[in-house]
């Protein structure tokens, strides 16, 4: 029999992943679903953090062409990067099979949107699944390759903030598929959308998820807990075991295969009890599927689309109360750490008055007191577009106030595009980009990139460097300023570089102070001849 | 144990708040008890406050902990108690570095000596937590932490 373990969501999923052969694994870091590809290499997989999410499920979709079984990783809003590929990968399928794990993070945690990923499943028309807790997340993902497989289709595969990071008791007892051989099997009409080969594709997909959804009505994807019958509950995620302790009475039906919605199922469910309420986090996305097939369903008043669902919120949404949520004690908010490179940027910024176009990171607490000297953040590698839209749209004298702010990650993931721009389209004023490099994705936890030549596990692999990426692309003053030793010079580097009308980056480089011990390490193991973690110690 | 109990450890990042609820929950997971442990990580790294959720018995349904109804508040940092004394119940158990002895409040260990001062109020056998100290804690710092622990759960 197999062993109990206490694991997260997140590490639930990478055991899945390795017990049943997954070949490649790429992602991208992001709360709260970066510690599925640092499980998954912790056990022995073979993975790899990409750029951005976009390039992951690329790196995925080639590995699932070829037989294998892939997986890639990303937060809710790296799905937004990936979408292209998505889209259009649905319509292609794939030989192996293929698992895109998105993350949402409803009520933000650590996001700078609350957007619903399963709108993606239904505009993509792709399956997706989704655990209510560890256990789940690990059978869940067997079935999850098991279902791309059969139908030759990727499978998007949801979980939200409290099932990622909420440990639980996982036995590893559902037995994991076999992997097939890997073989390389030529079809080009199936492969190459060409509009003449895509016609006929979305036709096929559209087949597949009629199959799947006859298939999932059938199926052990919905789950009843039946208990009264004076009320029924239809859940997904963490909302189902909420449910279950906020309203004993409560007949609950549990949703594992949340696209194609198995409205039959749910349609005989709504029979047998005297009322039936939809408790979902987010968008009303179930509750307009039941609506739209004439299912009678409470409306959900509209204050509970916002935040997460706890215990005593449930009670209050199937109580039908529309009143506000109790105010919670704020606490102590996050900030930069003391001695922080990034804190001598933001003092750099408020000294000379500059509009920061801002980016992700650490480093949008530089928009919080003492600093308020970021004045915006959008979206991942936006700092420079922004930045550049500002610049040529303001009068001269105020657009030279204008800078672009972003980290060394943010830039690798996004940025690099905007470069681009600023050489292509250069605003008459110039334009400054200041690179803060800590060497790190240090938001998520301190994980590597490409710019950091270090690969999952810390060891060293290929790397990119950001001054040259930016003279490759013609920027014409490239700087890098050592934060240790001249971080003093920043200010009048900084005022010079916004008085003339070039285009410029300035690099901030100084390790991260919380991967310092990490990096000296590492280096020390490397310098005498060994990689390995443990071995020279 | 017939029914779940509820704790709510809290501090500031930084502090080892995770640490010492990786240790509670691993206590609980031991003892052969149903275990979820929950908290949000991200921007909570950043010296903000921090709280995890740790529940435990026969079936624990929802992750969180609701208001009101936590059986133990760990506070790491004093200051922190108006954030989260909402989470606990009347007459529930406040644990917090003042009902050490100096000594043990200061050091290191002083998570660890929390636990133990907690360790009284539940009913998780003295094993389960021995076990969960080392399966938790790197080699060199068990044995300290398994003295700070024992020695706040023996205090008068």
């Amino acid at each position: 029999m197999a062993e109990r373990q206490l694991l997260s969501g997140d590490e639930a999923v990478a055991l899945a992943a390795h017990r049943c052969g997954v070949s490649l694994a790429s992602g991208y870091p992001g709360t709260p679903s970066t510690e599925i590809i640092e499980a998954f290499a912790g056990l022995g997989g073979r993975a790899g953090w990409a750029p951005n999410e976009k390039v992951a499920v690329e790196v995925a979709i080639g590995a699932a062409f070829c037989g294998a079984r892939a997986m890639a990783t990303m937060k809710h809003v790296g799905l937004n990067v990936a979408a292209d590929p998505l889209f259009t990968v649905a319509e292609t399928g794939v030989d192996g099979a293929l698992v895109i794990v998105t993350c949402d993070d409803p009520g933000m945690a650590s996001s700078q949107n609350e957007q619903d990923s399963r709108r993606y499943a239904i505009a993509a028309a792709v399956p997706m699944l989704e655990p209510t807790d560890a256990q789940e997340a690990h059978d869940l993902f067997l079935e999850a390759v098991r279902l791309s497989e059969r139908w030759k289709v990727p499978v998007l595969f949801r979980m939200t903030t409290r099932v990622c990071h909420t440990q639980g008791v996982v036995v590893a007892a559902a037995e994991a598929p076999p992997a097939p051989p890997i073989v390389y099997c030529r079809d080009i009409p199936a492969r190459v959308m060409i509009p003449a080969n895509a016609r006929p594709a979305h036709r096929r997909l559209r087949a597949k998820l009629a199959e799947i959804l006859a298939w999932g009505e059938a199926g052990t994807l919905v789950r009843e807990h039946r208990r009264g019958r004076r009320m029924g509950v239809v859940a997904n995620g963490v909302c189902v075991p909420h449910a279950l302790e906020a309203e004993p009475d409560a007949s609950v039906l549990q949703l594992n295969l949340i696209h194609p919605l198995p409205i039959e199922r749910i349609r005989s469910f709504a029979a047998t009890v005297d009322a039936l309420a939809v408790v979902e986090e987010g968008d009303p996305v179930i509750e307009e599927q039941l609506l739209a097939a004439g299912i009678r369903v409470r409306r959900r008043p509209e204050m509970y689309r916002f935040g997460e669902h706890d215990v005593p919120r449930v009670r209050r949404l199937l109580a039908g109360e529309a009143i506000p949520d109790p105010p919670r004690p704020r606490g102590k908010p996050p900030q930069l750490c003391n001695g922080c490179p990034h804190r001598t940027a933001y003092d750099a910024f408020k000294g000379l008055q500059v509009y920061a176009a801002g980016d992700i990171g650490c480093y949008s607490l530089g928009a919080l007191p003492p600093f308020e000297a970021m004045d915006t953040l959008v979206c991942m590698g936006a700092a420079i577009g922004v930045g550049l839209g500002m610049r040529r749209v303001l009068p001269d004298s105020e657009a030279r106030k204008v800078v672009s702010v972003l980290g060394d990650s943010t830039f690798v993931h996004s940025g690099i595009t905007g470069i681009v721009e600023m050489v292509y389209n250069p605003p008459p004023t110039g334009h400054v980009v200041v690179i803060l490099d800590n060497g790190t994705t240090a938001m998520t936890g301190m994980q590597e990139h490409p710019a950091t030549g270090r690969g999952v596990a810390h060891d060293l692999i290929g790397r990119v460097r950001l001054e040259d990426i930016c003279r490759g692309c013609g920027v014409q003053h490239v700087e890098v300023i050592d934060m240790h030793s001249a971080g003093a010079s920043l200010p009048a580097k900084l005022a010079e570089r916004l008085a003339c009308d070039q285009t410029s980056v300035l690099i901030l480089r100084r390790p991260c102070l919380l991967t310092v011990k990490r990096l000296r390490e590492l280096e020390a193991r490397e310098a005498a001849g060994c990689g390995q973690e443990g071995c020279c110690g | 144990m017939d029914k779940v109990v509820n704790i709510v450890v809290a501090g500031l990042g930084g502090q080892g708040v995770i640490t010492a609820s990786d240790i509670l929950a691993t206590a609980a997971f031991i003892s052969g008890a149903d275990v979820k442990k929950s908290e949000v990580h991200g921007m909570s790294q950043r010296g903000g406050s921090v709280a995890s959720d740790v529940r435990f018995g026969p079936r624990v349904l929802s992750p969180m902990v609701p208001p009101g109804e936590a059986d133990a508040l760990v506070l790491t940092a004093e200051d922190q108690e108006s954030a989260f004394a909402h989470l606990l119940r009347p007459r529930g158990l406040r644990i917090a570095p003042s009902l050490l002895p100096a000594a043990l409040a200061s050091g290191k260990m002083a998570n660890t000596a929390l636990l133990g001062l907690l360790s009284r109020g539940i009913g998780l056998p003295m094993d389960c937590w021995h076990r969960a100290i080392d399966q938790v804690l790197k080699p060199e710092h068990r044995a300290a932490n398994r003295a700070a622990f024992d020695a706040a759960r023996s205090l008068p």
